[in-house]
């Protein structure tokens, strides 16, 4: 029951299809866990899954001891489970320390303050200030983001999570498209994540993999068929058999 | 006993008049999800034509009809060519703009050439006398336009369910890139579903015109009820389509028999409630 | 790593200061322009009066359309709600003009928050039919309700007392459009300051794309609410300032086509710039008194012309030509 944050028997079918099977999982503070699989196994779902933008068919997610499984998204990120997306969702008109200050502002409670200034808490404004200049973000800061780098906004993408201060983050491909000049970058980024912070990492990049987690999901056709240590998954066959044969076949047969 | 008959013949007869016309443009939103709010345009315009060659040059109703729909194609082909093509795949506020102007135009240039009057589109002395059922008496006007309801309705569906035509807009609608793909021409499928939207129209426009008369505010004054119509029936949706142009000329006919003095009030009363309780129409495809 | 950050806010900081003076200019110059109409043309005051009033509507929506991404086609429901509160209040003795405008703006908030939490209940087609419909359920409401509203001869009689108990409602209407200009004035600038707070910024991230607004933890429909109720404000305004001003309010103050019209003239002048409404305002209803006078269909079929054209070769309307030529000059500079 000391898990921080605890995934149990998450099932979701669409129509007849099961996309999601039966995924438990949980996780400590402060621990770095990989969601790895093949195409279609069913990630983003998951991950879908437990921020509540879908609404699962059956099972629970518990965040500090209390089932969240009821809430909406909004009540979710603000209870300390955050995402980010496979494909960036940042607003192309508006500038990196726009996009983080509106974040503090929301998470302060005053986004929504008519009366006053954008800019005008000084506070929010340091804080936005070391939340970009951590990620290195200073130089692009006031430029759209429609103009800065890819890389750059994946980066932003980790800096708008950071400023909810979440206790479990949920990071979707986070190097996914980024040219292989920028990968250190956000590799370096992911690194410096505060110790505390549960942060389960969906990708597909092994090497970042490898480096980055201590332990290993494997996800096919919507169940959990590995968990275990990084170096023991190459191993594993049927982690072998989902990449490299059928996995879905094998079992239709079966 | 006899008002309730009545009220349900003229029920069911503009709500086939509506359907004739609403369908088209049900089928340009699913399909090519085109917000086309000069769709009425086209029924005004093939009103006219109907009307100058029935009245003007002699001609007969159905050959007025022939013409009317032919002529109304043939000039929604250049603007589908030269306008719509540019907002398919907009954001709908771009092609409600576009589609609002063409409307503006076509209504200014229309009282320009023929006049603010209404146009009559005389009908057949067949059409004109009333039929005798047994019990009691029915316009034969109404009656044809009950049928070419029912055939427009039983025509498209076997068009869509059963013929080649029909499985390559299917497809194309599920899926453009796909089709594409697969050496569906969807552009071809697309001037071809456009130019049967707006024959439909034209047919609507022409047969319905004893239910809304023709006249250059035609295009603009029904527009709402038009764009009601397919959003409660759900774009893209035949069934669908028919089940909301059955309730809402229901509502709207047995409102104005009853209280004439509330307008339209109950007509929209109905449309807000219907649509907050079905935000995609009674039978829309999910988005 | 220090040295770029501290590079990086110097050279911010100067550039939000001259956006601060451009906005002072800026209002400076519609309070010019204002004057010199006055000026100008005095013989036209009722026209321009009702340029204000519209331009009121034309800002109201904007801040939905422009701000917020929610396409309406029904917004004189507000503006007549505005209307038709502040002349049945006025043919009820409340006659300080003032009050009367404060009773519009409540009563166009009163609309705006109705009219929000039925459309903000759907999306996309079945959001605009809603708004459609909701603007025509408001005409016939208004329509039907005669006893109170004159129905379709419209609500005349409104005897407004002096403003202030000083100035007259001339036969010229000087006072009207003064005191309108001021009104436009204010919540010009009391605009300016929302769009630039914290809401006027999630509002915008709204527009773009709420589920990433939802990622960051904030609800959106509340936001959007909150929108619709201060857009009702000020159609509310103006439809009051319109019956104040003509002693009229008639049917067509709620309905289909002045909400088509003042969506067009938004568009015209641009989306999501407060000025942009204004500038929209003014040209549109400019050409309409010229074209109109000679034949209303010629003008229908210039706005609809005008409008492909938009739509094809500025699709940001006016003020982003107007940008884009100074953004030209200022690169070249």
């Amino acid at each position: 029951m000391s898990d921080l944050f605890r995934v149990e028997n998450l099932s979701k079918s669409f129509g007849g299809l099961a996309v999601s099977r039966e995924i438990s999982l949980s996780m400590g503070a402060g621990e770095r866990l990989a969601l790895i699989g093949p195409n279609g196994a069913g990630k983003t779902t998951f991950v879908n899954l437990v921020t509540g933008q879908i609404k699962p068919s059956a099972g629970r997610v518990v965040l500090n001891g209390e089932d969240v499984t009821g809430l909406g998204a909004v009540r979710r990120v603000r209870k300390g489970l955050v995402r980010t997306f496979q494909v960036t969702r940042l607003f192309s008109e508006l500038t990196p320390e726009e996009h983080v200050t509106l974040t503090l502002l929301q998470r302060e409670g005053k986004a929504s303050r008519i009366f006053s200034r954008f800019r005008g808490n000084s506070a929010v404004a340091d804080e936005a200030h070391d939340i970009l200049g951590a990620l290195g973000l200073h130089e692009v800061a006031r430029r759209k983001v429609g103009q800065i780098a890819y890389g750059q906004q994946r980066l932003l993408e980790i800096a708008i999570a950071l400023a909810l201060k979440p206790k479990v983050l949920l990071l979707d491909e986070p190097a996914a498209g980024v040219p292989s000049a920028d990968t250190p970058r956000i590799e370096q980024a992911l690194e410096r994540l505060p110790p505390s912070l549960a942060v389960l990492m969906i990708e597909h990049d092994m090497d970042l993999v490898f480096r980055f987690a201590k332990r290993v999901v494997v996800l096919a056709a919507g169940e959990i068929i590995f968990e275990g240590l990084p170096s023991e998954v190459a191993a594993d066959p049927k982690v072998r058999e989902a990449y490299l044969g059928n996995y879905a076949n094998a079992r239709s047969v079966a | 006993m006899q008002t309730i008959l009545s009220i349900a013949i003229d029920a069911l007869a503009f709500g086939m008049v509506l359907f004739i016309i609403c369908i088209g443009l049900s089928l340009t939103m699913g399909l090519m999800r085109v917000v086309n709010l000069a769709h009425g345009a086209f029924a005004m315009i093939a009103g006219y034509i109907a009307s100058y060659a029935a009245r003007d040059l002699g001609l007969g109703y159905a050959v007025a009809i022939f013409l009317a729909i032919i002529g109304t194609i043939i000039i929604s082909i250049p603007l589908e060519r030269f306008l719509y093509r540019r907002i398919y795949g907009s954001p709908e506020l771009t092609q409600v703009l576009m589609t609002i102007g063409i409307t503006f135009c076509v209504i200014g240039i229309t009282n320009y050439f023929f006049g603010p009057t209404l146009k009559t589109i005389p009908l057949p002395q067949a059409l004109s006398q009333p039929v005798d059922v047994g019990f009691r008496t029915i316009a034969a006007h109404r009656l044809f336009v009950i049928a070419c309801g029912a055939v427009v309705a039983g025509g498209l569906w076997y068009l869509i369910e059963r013929t080649s035509f029909g499985i390559k807009l299917r497809a194309t609608v599920d899926n453009a890139a796909m089709s594409d793909a697969l050496g569906v021409r969807t552009q071809v499928v697309y001037a071809i579903s456009f130019a049967i939207a707006i024959g439909l129209a034209a047919l609507g426009g022409v047969v319905g015109a004893e239910f809304l008369p023709i006249e250059p505010y035609y295009a603009l004054r029904y527009m709402v009820t038009f764009l009601v119509v397919v959003s409660v029936g759900g774009a893209g949706s035949i069934p669908g389509a028919v089940i909301a142009c059955l309730l809402l000329g229901f509502i709207d006919t047995t409102g104005r028999y009853l209280m004439p003095e509330f307008g339209n009030f109950f007509f929209y009363a109905a449309v807000i409630l219907i649509v907050c309780l079905f935000p995609r129409g009674f039978l829309g495809r999910a988005q | 790593m220090q040295m770029t950050a501290q590079a990086g806010t110097v050279s911010a900081a100067p550039r939000a200061k001259r956006l601060w003076w451009r906005d002072v200019v800026g209002i400076a110059l519609i309070a010019a322009c204002g004057a010199a109409g006055y000026w100008l043309f005095p013989d036209n005051l009722a026209l321009l009066t009702r340029i204000v009033a519209v331009a009121l509507l034309v800002l109201s929506i904007d801040l939905i359309v422009g701000y917020c991404g929610v396409a309406t086609l029904g917004q004189a429901a507000l503006f007549g709600a505005g209307a038709y509160a502040a002349g049945i209040a006025c043919v009820n003795g409340v006659t300080e003009p003032m009050t009367l405008i404060a009773i519009g703006a409540v009563a166009g908030a009163v609309a705006g928050l109705v009219m929000g939490a039925i459309m903000l209940r759907a999306h996309g087609l079945a959001q605009l039919v809603l708004s459609i419909a909701i603007v025509q359920l408001f005409h016939e409401a208004a329509n039907k309700a005669s006893a109170y509203t004159g129905g379709s001869d419209g609500l005349a009689g409104l005897m407004v007392s002096p403003l202030f108990g000083i100035f007259e409602f001339d036969l010229w209407g000087k006072t009207a459009y003064l005191m309108g200009l001021a009104l436009l004035l204010l919540v010009f600038i009391a605009l300016k300051f929302v769009v630039a707070s914290p809401f006027g910024m999630l509002c915008r991230g709204i527009k773009q794309d709420p589920l990433r607004i939802r990622a960051m933890g904030a609800f959106v429909f509340p936001v959007l609410l909150k929108m619709f109720v201060i857009s009702g404000a000020v159609a509310g305004m103006g439809g009051a300032l319109a019956a104040i001003s003509t002693q009229v309010v008639g049917l067509d103050s709620v309905s289909f086509e002045l909400s088509a019209n003042a969506l067009v003239m938004l568009v015209l002048g641009g989306l999501g710039t407060l000025y942009g409404a204004l500038i929209g305002t003014v040209i549109f209803m400019g050409f309409e008194h010229m074209v109109s006078a000679i034949n209303p269909f010629h003008w229908m079929t210039m706005v609809g012309a005008l409008l492909i054209a938009v739509v094809i070769a500025a699709p940001g309307g006016l003020s982003s030509l107007f940008e884009r030529f100074s953004a030209s000059r200022g690169g070249k500079a």
